[in-house]
């Protein structure tokens, strides 16, 4: 019988599913003449959540938005350094950030349903992409509502208007539709600050069953939350105002949370800021 | 001290109690005098008749249509371009001096008087193009007119659509027009289309423009090219030759409550929306 290594032995393999999906180097992000983050690196695993956590301001939110090129809607934003995604640079001159957004599909902190049916709202993006036959649609926006755990409660309603759900149901519809068209990276902006508990119970449960076939990235302010839910954090500070935020540390999550190497990680979980 | 302070509160609310009772009154006396005398002369023969007489007797039909018709015509011709020009403006324009100085251009060409269009209109229509005293004519410059209120309100319209719903398009690989033509033109119809209804109430209640482009003729146009007079024209015909001074004010309460029917429906329009997405 061969002896399984532990994570801390020497000599251990990390397994195939912790494969890296997204490998960041060297990342600086600009708002016109303001530069928001410095030299970013880290390495986001496959299959696994990730937590982003920090102090308002940081620049989480902005780094999340680097992975799908959202920050290209907003004009004089810059990056510099290289994100990969598979080992393809994704700001290379050959890629189409609409292409890009739909395999990492994102949850925005406010539930934005379009002003649609529930069925419209997940419908839309197979849509987009050419999805045309009645019965394969109807069985997208069911699986896809099943994935995100909303399905029970809309099955009968999927005619009403997105917009007349629950804060907590048409954050779960907008995983729904992101869902459903496949993406291979999950992006979450603080999806659970605007809803209430029993949804964001929800939401954690939903993150776990999903992350076997996609790979999460998740900010969020509440760092019971991150613990709760991530394999690895990351924790951006700001140290000084209208410098460049940065990437104090990034590991296991248990290890950031117990034994943090660094002395601002270990003042911000224990609250001593933030 | 304390009494002073009583005595002015009281006084300010005396004012603004007159002010509002003012408004009120002059308003109200205004649809009332208009009903009053106008009420007596509304009949079917008065609405669906034709004018007879050097008096003008009779009925109304070929105003109404007239009315209708260039009205109609000029919203068909407005709605594609000031939409068109709208979107251009709020989702695709850098914003920047030219876009600035074509929101600044269309405010001002919204505050052009009238009678100005209308010269623009008998010069560039129908004498210049050709078009003679018409419907067309007429259609073209009320256009012209209505183009720099749609185009804002439509404008306003997009930009009040929230952000975050765009990104939720964006965020699932829609391309930028998939997400005007799918999602924020959608969302911004009805404020969109609240905005048509009140620029064509405006249109329809116009006097100058229409009376150097279509012409006074008492006509009930079939082709574009047909003149024919507005309802507003008649009214001023009939009031300021003293012709036929009932007529004038049962033309006046027709046009009065016609107005009122497109002011009444963009409200519901708006409110059924409201309650729709709520």
């Amino acid at each position: 019988m061969t002896h399984t290594l532990a994570e801390h032995e020497p000599g251990f393999v990390p397994p195939v599913d912790a494969a890296v999906k997204i490998a960041v180097k060297g990342l600086d992000f600009f708002y016109g003449d303001f530069q928001a983050l410095t030299d970013i690196t880290c390495d986001i695993k496959a299959n696994a959540v990730t937590a982003f956590i920090g102090p308002s301001g940081c620049g989480k939110s902005t780094f999340l938005r680097c992975f799908n090129r959202m920050n290209d809607l907003i004009i004089g934003s810059k990056v510099e350094g290289l994100i990969t995604l598979d080992g393809q640079d994704i700001y290379a001159a050959g890629v189409d950030p609409v292409d890009l957004r739909r395999r990492i599909g994102m949850i925005f902190q406010q539930p934005n349903p379009f002003p649609m049916s529930i069925y419209d709202n997940v419908a839309y993006g197979p849509r987009l992409h050419g999805m045309k036959k009645k019965s394969e649609l109807d069985e997208v926006v069911e699986m896809s509502l099943k994935r995100a755990n909303v399905w029970k409660e809309v099955k009968d309603i999927l005619g009403r208007g997105g917009l007349t759900l629950s804060g907590g149901q048409q954050q779960r519809l907008c995983i729904a539709r992101v869902l459903a068209v496949q993406p291979d990276v999950l992006l979450m902006d603080e999806p659970c600050s605007a809803i209430d508990p029993t949804s964001v119970q929800k939401i954690e449960d939903l993150m776990a069953e999903l992350k076997s076939s996609v790979t999460i990235i998740i900010v969020t302010h509440n760092m019971q939350q991150a613990a709760r839910v991530s394999d690895d954090t990351a924790f951006f500070l700001q140290e000084v105002m209208g410098e460049p935020a940065m990437l104090v540390e990034f590991g296991r999550t248990p290890e950031i949370f117990t034994s943090p190497k660094d002395k601002r990680t270990e003042d911000y979980i224990t609250g001593r800021f933030g | 001290m304390r009494d002073m302070k009583r005595t002015t509160n009281a006084l300010a609310l005396a004012v603004f109690w007159f002010a509002g009772l003012t408004t009120v009154f002059v308003l109200g006396a205004v649809i009332l005098y208009v009903f009053v005398n106008g009420i007596g002369h509304i009949s079917p023969e008065f609405i669906f008749g034709q004018p007879h007489g050097v008096n003008a007797e009779g009925g109304i039909w070929p105003m109404i249509v007239s009315t209708l018709y260039v009205t109609g015509l000029a919203m068909v011709i407005v709605t594609p371009i000031a939409v068109l020009a709208a979107v251009y403006l709020a989702e695709y324009a850098v914003q920047g001096r030219l876009v600035r100085t074509i929101r600044f251009a269309a405010d001002t060409l919204a505050g052009v008087p009238s009678i100005v269009m209308g010269l623009f209109g008998l010069a560039f229509f129908v004498e210049g193009l050709g078009f003679g005293f018409s419907v067309l004519s007429g259609a073209f410059a009320l256009s012209f007119l209505m183009l720099p209120i749609v185009m804002r309100t439509t404008e306003e319209a997009i930009r009040s659509v929230p952000r975050y719903i765009r990104w939720g398009s964006y965020g699932l690989g829609a391309t930028k027009w998939q997400t005007v033509s799918r999602i924020v033109l959608p969302a911004a119809m009805p404020r969109i289309i609240t905005g048509l209804i009140l620029a064509t109430g405006r249109a329809v209640g116009e006097t100058a423009v229409v009376i150097f482009t279509m012409g006074t003729m008492i006509n009930t146009p079939v082709l574009p090219t047909d003149p024919g007079r507005s309802m507003t024209v008649h009214l001023y015909m009939m009031a300021m030759e003293g012709i036929n001074l009932p007529a004038a004010f049962g033309t006046a309460l027709l046009l009065m409550a016609m107005i009122l029917f497109f002011n009444l429906s963009a409200r519901w329009l708006l409110r059924r929306n409201r309650r729709m997405q709520g």
